[in-house]
Protein backbone atom coordinates (compact mmCIF):
# COMPACT_ATOMS: atom_id res chain seq x y z
CA UNK A 1 0.00 0.00 0.00
CA UNK A 2 2.78 2.36 0.93
CA UNK A 3 4.36 2.29 -2.52
CA UNK A 4 1.17 3.17 -4.35
CA UNK A 5 0.17 6.75 -5.01
CA UNK A 6 -3.09 8.11 -3.71
CA UNK A 7 -5.14 7.65 -6.88
CA UNK A 8 -4.00 4.02 -7.32
CA UNK A 9 -4.74 3.05 -3.72
CA UNK A 10 -8.18 4.64 -4.04
CA UNK A 11 -8.88 2.51 -7.10
CA UNK A 12 -7.69 -0.59 -5.25
CA UNK A 13 -10.21 0.00 -2.45
CA UNK A 14 -13.17 0.18 -4.82
CA UNK A 15 -11.87 -2.83 -6.71
CA UNK A 16 -11.93 -4.64 -3.34
CA UNK A 17 -15.55 -3.61 -2.85
CA UNK A 18 -16.66 -5.14 -6.17
CA UNK A 19 -14.58 -8.24 -5.51
CA UNK A 20 -16.09 -8.87 -2.06
CA UNK A 21 -19.61 -8.18 -3.33
CA UNK A 22 -19.12 -10.54 -6.27
CA UNK A 23 -17.69 -13.32 -4.10
CA UNK A 24 -20.64 -12.94 -1.67
CA UNK A 25 -23.10 -13.16 -4.56
CA UNK A 26 -21.36 -16.28 -5.92
CA UNK A 27 -21.53 -17.85 -2.45
CA UNK A 28 -25.28 -17.21 -2.22
CA UNK A 29 -25.86 -18.64 -5.71
CA UNK A 30 -23.85 -21.78 -4.90
CA UNK A 31 -25.68 -22.17 -1.58
CA UNK A 32 -29.12 -21.82 -3.19
CA UNK A 33 -28.09 -24.23 -5.97
CA UNK A 34 -27.11 -26.78 -3.32
CA UNK A 35 -30.50 -26.35 -1.62
CA UNK A 36 -32.34 -26.99 -4.91
CA UNK A 37 -33.67 -23.45 -5.48
CA UNK A 38 -32.22 -22.97 -8.94
CA UNK A 39 -34.12 -25.57 -10.88
CA UNK A 40 -31.87 -28.51 -10.07
CA UNK A 41 -33.07 -30.94 -7.40
CA UNK A 42 -30.04 -32.31 -5.56
CA UNK A 43 -32.13 -34.99 -3.83
CA UNK A 44 -30.21 -36.32 -0.87
CA UNK A 45 -26.79 -36.47 -2.51
CA UNK A 46 -24.21 -36.20 0.28
CA UNK A 47 -21.45 -35.57 -2.28
CA UNK A 48 -23.14 -32.41 -3.56
CA UNK A 49 -23.70 -31.15 0.00
CA UNK A 50 -19.99 -31.69 0.74
CA UNK A 51 -18.82 -30.02 -2.49
CA UNK A 52 -21.10 -27.02 -1.95
CA UNK A 53 -19.97 -26.75 1.69
CA UNK A 54 -16.28 -26.86 0.84
CA UNK A 55 -16.72 -24.34 -1.99
CA UNK A 56 -18.52 -21.70 0.08
CA UNK A 57 -16.22 -22.26 3.08
CA UNK A 58 -13.23 -21.77 0.75
CA UNK A 59 -14.71 -18.56 -0.70
CA UNK A 60 -15.42 -17.26 2.83
CA UNK A 61 -11.80 -17.88 3.82
CA UNK A 62 -10.72 -16.01 0.69
CA UNK A 63 -12.93 -13.07 1.73
CA UNK A 64 -11.38 -13.17 5.21
CA UNK A 65 -7.88 -13.17 3.67
CA UNK A 66 -8.78 -10.20 1.48
CA UNK A 67 -10.21 -8.18 4.37
CA UNK A 68 -7.21 -8.89 6.63
CA UNK A 69 -4.50 -8.33 4.00
CA UNK A 70 -5.96 -5.47 1.95
CA UNK A 71 -8.39 -3.60 4.20
CA UNK A 72 -6.52 -4.10 7.47
CA UNK A 73 -3.13 -3.82 5.71
CA UNK A 74 -1.77 -6.96 7.35
CA UNK A 75 0.37 -7.45 4.24
CA UNK A 76 2.26 -4.25 5.10
CA UNK A 77 3.09 -5.32 8.68
CA UNK A 78 6.39 -6.98 9.60
CA UNK A 79 6.59 -10.77 9.60
CA UNK A 80 6.71 -11.11 13.40
CA UNK A 81 3.39 -9.28 13.82
CA UNK A 82 1.77 -11.24 10.99
CA UNK A 83 2.84 -14.56 12.44
CA UNK A 84 1.97 -13.74 16.06
CA UNK A 85 -1.59 -12.83 15.04
CA UNK A 86 -2.25 -15.41 12.33
CA UNK A 87 -0.51 -18.57 13.58
CA UNK A 88 -2.60 -18.94 16.79
CA UNK A 89 -5.68 -19.15 14.55
CA UNK A 90 -4.39 -22.54 13.37
CA UNK A 91 -5.38 -23.92 16.79
CA UNK A 92 -8.96 -23.65 15.59
CA UNK A 93 -8.35 -26.34 12.98
CA UNK A 94 -8.12 -28.92 15.72
CA UNK A 95 -11.07 -27.37 17.59
CA UNK A 96 -13.23 -27.79 14.50
CA UNK A 97 -12.17 -31.41 13.93
CA UNK A 98 -12.56 -32.38 17.59
CA UNK A 99 -15.91 -30.71 18.27
CA UNK A 100 -17.55 -31.82 15.04
CA UNK A 101 -16.43 -35.37 15.74
CA UNK A 102 -17.82 -35.06 19.24
CA UNK A 103 -21.16 -33.78 17.95
CA UNK A 104 -21.42 -36.59 15.46
CA UNK A 105 -20.62 -39.25 18.02
CA UNK A 106 -23.27 -37.76 20.32
CA UNK A 107 -25.86 -38.16 17.56
CA UNK A 108 -24.80 -41.76 16.88
CA UNK A 109 -25.04 -42.67 20.54
CA UNK A 110 -28.47 -41.13 20.82
CA UNK A 111 -29.53 -43.16 17.79
CA UNK A 112 -28.05 -46.32 19.31
CA UNK A 113 -29.98 -45.79 22.55
CA UNK A 114 -33.16 -45.18 20.56
CA UNK A 115 -32.67 -48.43 18.64
CA UNK A 116 -31.90 -50.40 21.80
CA UNK A 117 -35.02 -49.01 23.47
CA UNK A 118 -37.09 -50.32 20.59
CA UNK A 119 -35.80 -53.89 20.97
CA UNK A 120 -38.55 -55.93 22.60
CA UNK A 121 -37.51 -57.51 25.84
CA UNK A 122 -37.88 -61.33 25.95
CA UNK A 123 -40.97 -62.50 27.82
CA UNK A 124 -39.95 -63.49 31.31
CA UNK A 125 -41.81 -65.79 33.67
CA UNK A 126 -40.05 -64.54 36.74
CA UNK A 127 -39.90 -60.95 37.77
CA UNK A 128 -36.43 -61.45 39.22
CA UNK A 129 -33.59 -61.48 36.75
CA UNK A 130 -32.03 -64.85 37.59
CA UNK A 131 -31.00 -67.60 35.21
CA UNK A 132 -32.06 -71.23 35.75
CA UNK A 133 -28.81 -72.34 37.38
CA UNK A 134 -28.85 -69.60 39.99
CA UNK A 135 -32.52 -70.20 40.64
CA UNK A 136 -31.91 -73.85 41.43
CA UNK A 137 -29.66 -72.81 44.30
CA UNK A 138 -32.51 -71.12 46.09
CA UNK B 1 7.36 6.54 21.84
CA UNK B 2 9.09 8.53 24.55
CA UNK B 3 12.44 7.16 25.68
CA UNK B 4 13.63 7.69 29.21
CA UNK B 5 17.33 8.21 28.76
CA UNK B 6 18.15 9.28 32.31
CA UNK B 7 16.84 6.22 34.12
CA UNK B 8 18.95 3.04 34.25
CA UNK B 9 21.81 4.49 32.25
CA UNK B 10 24.13 1.75 33.64
CA UNK B 11 21.84 -1.12 32.75
CA UNK B 12 21.49 0.24 29.25
CA UNK B 13 25.22 0.11 28.64
CA UNK B 14 25.43 -3.46 29.80
CA UNK B 15 22.80 -4.58 27.30
CA UNK B 16 23.84 -2.53 24.33
CA UNK B 17 21.86 -3.49 21.25
CA UNK B 18 19.55 -5.76 23.19
CA UNK B 19 15.99 -5.97 21.88
CA UNK B 20 14.72 -6.08 25.48
CA UNK B 21 16.09 -2.61 26.20
CA UNK B 22 12.87 -0.99 25.33
CA UNK B 23 12.63 2.01 23.10
CA UNK B 24 12.81 -0.15 19.97
CA UNK B 25 9.71 -1.33 18.10
CA UNK B 26 10.37 -4.88 16.90
CA UNK B 27 6.97 -5.01 15.15
CA UNK B 28 7.28 -1.46 13.79
CA UNK B 29 3.84 -0.46 15.06
CA UNK B 30 2.69 1.59 18.02
CA UNK B 31 1.61 -0.09 21.24
CA UNK B 32 -2.03 0.82 20.63
CA UNK B 33 -2.18 -0.75 17.18
CA UNK B 34 -0.41 -3.91 18.32
CA UNK B 35 -2.79 -4.33 21.23
CA UNK B 36 -5.76 -3.77 18.92
CA UNK B 37 -4.48 -6.69 16.82
CA UNK B 38 -4.16 -8.92 19.89
CA UNK B 39 -7.59 -7.89 21.13
CA UNK B 40 -9.04 -8.82 17.76
CA UNK B 41 -7.22 -12.17 17.91
CA UNK B 42 -8.80 -12.95 21.29
CA UNK B 43 -12.20 -11.79 20.05
CA UNK B 44 -11.78 -14.06 17.03
CA UNK B 45 -11.36 -16.98 19.42
CA UNK B 46 -14.57 -16.02 21.24
CA UNK B 47 -16.54 -15.96 18.02
CA UNK B 48 -14.86 -19.14 16.79
CA UNK B 49 -15.90 -20.83 20.05
CA UNK B 50 -19.54 -19.83 19.45
CA UNK B 51 -19.58 -20.85 15.81
CA UNK B 52 -17.87 -24.18 16.48
CA UNK B 53 -20.41 -24.82 19.26
CA UNK B 54 -23.15 -24.15 16.67
CA UNK B 55 -21.55 -26.71 14.34
CA UNK B 56 -21.10 -29.31 17.08
CA UNK B 57 -24.71 -28.96 18.30
CA UNK B 58 -26.01 -29.07 14.72
CA UNK B 59 -24.13 -32.35 14.26
CA UNK B 60 -25.80 -33.84 17.35
CA UNK B 61 -29.27 -33.41 15.85
CA UNK B 62 -30.88 -35.72 13.29
CA UNK B 63 -32.64 -32.70 11.73
CA UNK B 64 -31.87 -28.99 11.71
CA UNK B 65 -33.87 -26.01 10.44
CA UNK B 66 -32.93 -25.19 6.84
CA UNK B 67 -31.69 -21.58 6.62
CA UNK B 68 -33.17 -20.90 3.18
CA UNK B 69 -36.58 -21.77 4.68
CA UNK B 70 -36.14 -19.89 7.96
CA UNK B 71 -34.70 -16.74 6.38
CA UNK B 72 -37.01 -16.27 3.42
CA UNK B 73 -38.86 -13.11 4.40
CA UNK B 74 -37.83 -9.60 3.46
CA UNK B 75 -39.22 -6.21 4.46
CA UNK B 76 -41.76 -4.23 2.40
CA UNK B 77 -43.26 -7.50 1.17
CA UNK B 78 -40.32 -8.10 -1.18
CA UNK B 79 -40.67 -11.84 -0.58
CA UNK B 80 -44.14 -11.68 -2.16
CA UNK B 81 -42.43 -11.07 -5.51
CA UNK B 82 -41.12 -14.63 -5.28
CA UNK B 83 -43.14 -17.83 -5.31
CA UNK B 84 -45.17 -18.34 -2.15
CA UNK B 85 -43.51 -21.69 -1.52
CA UNK B 86 -39.87 -20.60 -1.53
CA UNK B 87 -40.22 -16.96 -0.50
CA UNK B 88 -37.08 -14.86 -0.95
CA UNK B 89 -34.43 -17.23 0.41
CA UNK B 90 -31.38 -15.44 1.86
CA UNK B 91 -32.09 -12.29 -0.20
CA UNK B 92 -32.39 -9.99 2.81
CA UNK B 93 -29.26 -11.27 4.60
CA UNK B 94 -27.31 -10.94 1.35
CA UNK B 95 -28.34 -7.29 1.31
CA UNK B 96 -27.17 -6.99 4.93
CA UNK B 97 -23.80 -8.46 3.95
CA UNK B 98 -23.43 -5.94 1.11
CA UNK B 99 -24.20 -3.14 3.56
CA UNK B 100 -21.42 -4.25 5.90
CA UNK B 101 -18.93 -4.67 3.02
CA UNK B 102 -19.83 -1.17 1.84
CA UNK B 103 -19.26 0.34 5.28
CA UNK B 104 -15.91 -1.47 5.45
CA UNK B 105 -14.92 0.15 2.14
CA UNK B 106 -15.88 3.64 3.32
CA UNK B 107 -13.80 2.98 6.46
CA UNK B 108 -10.71 2.17 4.38
CA UNK B 109 -11.24 5.43 2.50
CA UNK B 110 -11.45 7.29 5.81
CA UNK B 111 -8.13 5.80 6.97
CA UNK B 112 -6.53 6.76 3.63
CA UNK B 113 -7.69 10.37 4.00
CA UNK B 114 -6.26 10.30 7.53
CA UNK B 115 -2.83 9.40 6.18
CA UNK B 116 -3.07 12.48 3.97
CA UNK B 117 -4.07 14.57 7.03
CA UNK B 118 -7.28 15.53 5.24
CA UNK B 119 -9.63 16.25 8.14
CA UNK B 120 -12.80 16.86 6.15
CA UNK B 121 -12.20 13.72 4.09
CA UNK B 122 -11.92 11.59 7.24
CA UNK B 123 -15.14 13.03 8.67
CA UNK B 124 -17.00 12.50 5.37
CA UNK B 125 -16.03 8.83 5.01
CA UNK B 126 -16.52 8.09 8.72
CA UNK B 127 -20.04 9.51 8.61
CA UNK B 128 -20.81 7.20 5.67
CA UNK B 129 -19.37 4.28 7.67
CA UNK B 130 -21.60 5.16 10.64
CA UNK B 131 -24.65 5.28 8.34
CA UNK B 132 -23.72 1.84 6.99
CA UNK B 133 -23.37 0.43 10.50
CA UNK B 134 -26.70 1.91 11.60
CA UNK B 135 -28.32 0.49 8.45
CA UNK B 136 -27.02 -2.96 9.30
CA UNK B 137 -28.35 -2.66 12.85
CA UNK B 138 -31.72 -1.57 11.48
CA UNK B 139 -31.84 -4.61 9.21
CA UNK B 140 -30.97 -6.88 12.11
CA UNK B 141 -33.68 -5.28 14.23
CA UNK B 142 -36.19 -5.99 11.45
CA UNK B 143 -35.01 -9.61 11.16
CA UNK B 144 -35.25 -10.21 14.92
CA UNK B 145 -38.64 -8.52 15.10
CA UNK B 146 -39.89 -10.73 12.27
CA UNK B 147 -38.60 -13.88 13.96
CA UNK B 148 -39.83 -13.02 17.46
CA UNK B 149 -42.99 -11.05 16.72
CA UNK B 150 -44.37 -12.84 13.66
CA UNK B 151 -42.85 -16.32 13.63
CA UNK B 152 -42.66 -16.62 17.43
CA UNK B 153 -39.18 -18.07 17.62
CA UNK B 154 -37.62 -17.45 21.03
CA UNK B 155 -34.47 -18.54 22.83
CA UNK B 156 -36.30 -21.65 24.08
CA UNK B 157 -38.85 -22.32 21.33
CA UNK B 158 -38.06 -23.13 17.72
CA UNK B 159 -41.21 -23.49 15.60
CA UNK B 160 -39.15 -24.41 12.52
CA UNK B 161 -39.37 -28.19 12.14
CA UNK B 162 -38.37 -30.74 9.52
CA UNK B 163 -40.30 -33.78 8.28
CA UNK B 164 -38.47 -37.04 8.94
CA UNK B 165 -40.80 -39.07 6.67
CA UNK B 166 -42.81 -38.35 3.55
CA UNK B 167 -46.61 -38.38 3.70
CA UNK B 168 -49.86 -36.39 3.59
CA UNK B 169 -51.41 -33.89 5.96
CA UNK B 170 -54.80 -34.84 7.41
CA UNK B 171 -55.41 -31.27 8.59
CA UNK B 172 -55.81 -28.08 6.58
CA UNK B 173 -53.42 -25.17 7.09
CA UNK B 174 -55.45 -23.92 10.07
CA UNK B 175 -55.14 -27.24 11.89
CA UNK B 176 -58.76 -28.33 11.31
CA UNK B 177 -59.22 -32.00 10.46
CA UNK B 178 -60.16 -32.67 6.85
CA UNK B 179 -63.22 -34.85 6.09
CA UNK B 180 -62.41 -38.57 6.31
CA UNK B 181 -60.85 -39.94 3.15
CA UNK B 182 -59.67 -36.55 1.92
CA UNK B 183 -55.93 -36.14 1.52
CA UNK B 184 -54.20 -32.91 2.48
CA UNK B 185 -50.95 -31.51 1.09
CA UNK B 186 -48.11 -33.86 0.30
CA UNK B 187 -44.68 -33.48 1.93
CA UNK B 188 -41.35 -35.20 1.38
CA UNK B 189 -38.53 -36.22 3.73
CA UNK B 190 -36.54 -33.15 4.77
CA UNK B 191 -39.30 -30.65 3.93
CA UNK B 192 -39.46 -27.78 6.41
CA UNK B 193 -42.54 -26.43 8.14
CA UNK B 194 -43.27 -23.51 10.41
CA UNK B 195 -45.71 -24.17 13.25
CA UNK B 196 -47.99 -21.12 13.37
CA UNK B 197 -49.22 -19.66 16.60
CA UNK B 198 -52.89 -18.85 17.14
CA UNK B 199 -52.15 -16.47 19.98
CA UNK B 200 -51.88 -16.52 23.75
CA UNK B 201 -54.50 -18.18 25.95
CA UNK B 202 -55.99 -16.91 29.23
CA UNK B 203 -53.11 -18.41 31.26
CA UNK B 204 -50.63 -16.49 29.18
CA UNK B 205 -49.33 -19.58 27.36
CA UNK B 206 -48.80 -19.47 23.63
CA UNK B 207 -51.01 -21.78 21.58
CA UNK B 208 -49.81 -23.46 18.42
CA UNK B 209 -51.42 -25.02 15.37
CA UNK B 210 -49.65 -28.36 15.11
CA UNK B 211 -51.00 -30.10 12.01
CA UNK B 212 -51.59 -33.85 11.98
CA UNK B 213 -50.37 -36.06 9.16
CA UNK B 214 -50.09 -39.67 7.99
CA UNK B 215 -46.75 -40.91 6.74
CA UNK B 216 -46.37 -43.13 3.70
CA UNK B 217 -45.60 -45.91 6.18
CA UNK B 218 -49.16 -45.46 7.52
CA UNK B 219 -48.12 -43.96 10.85
CA UNK B 220 -50.04 -41.02 12.29
CA UNK B 221 -48.03 -38.08 13.49
CA UNK B 222 -48.19 -34.45 14.59
CA UNK B 223 -45.80 -31.63 13.74
CA UNK B 224 -43.11 -31.23 16.38
CA UNK B 225 -40.96 -28.23 17.29
CA UNK B 226 -37.48 -28.14 15.79
CA UNK B 227 -34.32 -28.39 17.91
CA UNK B 228 -34.51 -25.59 20.46
CA UNK B 229 -30.74 -25.07 20.30
CA UNK B 230 -31.31 -23.31 16.97
CA UNK B 231 -33.17 -20.40 18.54
CA UNK B 232 -30.73 -20.05 21.44
CA UNK B 233 -27.67 -20.14 19.16
CA UNK B 234 -29.20 -17.79 16.61
CA UNK B 235 -30.13 -15.07 19.08
CA UNK B 236 -26.94 -15.46 21.08
CA UNK B 237 -24.46 -15.40 18.20
CA UNK B 238 -26.10 -12.83 15.92
CA UNK B 239 -26.86 -10.82 19.06
CA UNK B 240 -23.21 -10.92 20.11
CA UNK B 241 -22.17 -9.82 16.62
CA UNK B 242 -24.85 -7.12 16.59
CA UNK B 243 -23.54 -5.87 19.92
CA UNK B 244 -20.08 -5.59 18.34
CA UNK B 245 -21.58 -3.58 15.49
CA UNK B 246 -23.42 -1.39 17.99
CA UNK B 247 -20.33 -0.69 20.11
CA UNK B 248 -18.38 -0.13 16.87
CA UNK B 249 -20.89 2.53 15.82
CA UNK B 250 -20.58 4.20 19.24
CA UNK B 251 -16.77 4.28 18.98
CA UNK B 252 -16.97 5.53 15.38
CA UNK B 253 -19.22 8.40 16.47
CA UNK B 254 -16.87 9.36 19.33
CA UNK B 255 -13.77 9.24 17.12
CA UNK B 256 -15.55 11.05 14.29
CA UNK B 257 -16.39 13.88 16.71
CA UNK B 258 -12.76 13.93 17.86
CA UNK B 259 -11.62 14.17 14.24
CA UNK B 260 -14.02 17.01 13.57
CA UNK B 261 -12.80 18.85 16.68
CA UNK B 262 -9.23 18.74 15.34
CA UNK B 263 -7.85 16.60 18.18
CA UNK B 264 -5.90 14.28 15.87
CA UNK B 265 -4.50 17.15 13.82
CA UNK B 266 -2.57 18.15 16.94
CA UNK B 267 -1.29 14.61 17.50
CA UNK B 268 0.39 14.63 14.06
CA UNK B 269 0.45 10.83 13.76
CA UNK B 270 -1.55 10.39 10.58
CA UNK B 271 -4.87 9.90 12.40
CA UNK B 272 -3.73 6.67 14.04
CA UNK B 273 -6.88 6.54 16.17
CA UNK B 274 -8.95 6.33 12.98
CA UNK B 275 -6.71 3.48 11.84
CA UNK B 276 -7.31 1.60 15.11
CA UNK B 277 -11.10 1.92 15.01
CA UNK B 278 -10.80 0.96 11.34
CA UNK B 279 -9.12 -2.33 12.34
CA UNK B 280 -11.98 -3.03 14.74
CA UNK B 281 -14.61 -2.17 12.14
CA UNK B 282 -13.05 -4.46 9.51
CA UNK B 283 -12.96 -7.21 12.11
CA UNK B 284 -16.72 -6.85 12.63
CA UNK B 285 -17.12 -7.29 8.86
CA UNK B 286 -14.75 -10.27 8.98
CA UNK B 287 -16.78 -11.98 11.69
CA UNK B 288 -19.95 -11.42 9.68
CA UNK B 289 -18.33 -13.33 6.79
CA UNK B 290 -18.25 -16.40 9.03
CA UNK B 291 -21.61 -15.82 10.76
CA UNK B 292 -23.10 -15.51 7.26
CA UNK B 293 -21.35 -18.73 6.20
CA UNK B 294 -22.37 -20.78 9.22
CA UNK B 295 -25.93 -19.54 9.82
CA UNK B 296 -27.20 -18.73 6.36
CA UNK B 297 -25.16 -20.42 3.64
CA UNK B 298 -24.44 -23.92 4.95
Amino acid sequence: MGHLNYEDSKKLVFRGMWLLAAVTLIEVVISLFGKGHLGYDPGDSMVLVMVVGVLIAGLSIYKAYYIIYEFMHMGAEVKGLRMSVLLPVLLLVWAIIAFFHEGNSWKERRQLIKEKNEIEAPKKTSSILLDKQTKSIF
Amino acid sequence: MATETVVHEDAKHQNEGDAWDGGAQPFKVSYGKLMMWYFLLSDAFTFAGFLIAYGALRFTMPTWPVPDFVFKTAPFGIHNLFSAETGAPLIFVTFMSFLLILSSVTMVRGVQEGHRENKNGVVFWMVLTIIGGLGFLGCQAWEWNNLIGHEHMTVLTNPFGTHEDSGYYTDDTHGHALPAGQQGERFEVGDSYLIHSTGVNAEGEREWTKRNFVTDGGEKGTEQFGPKQFGALFFFITGFHGFHVFSGVVFLIIICLNVASGLYVRRKNGYEMVEKIGLYWHFVDLVWVFVFLVFYLL
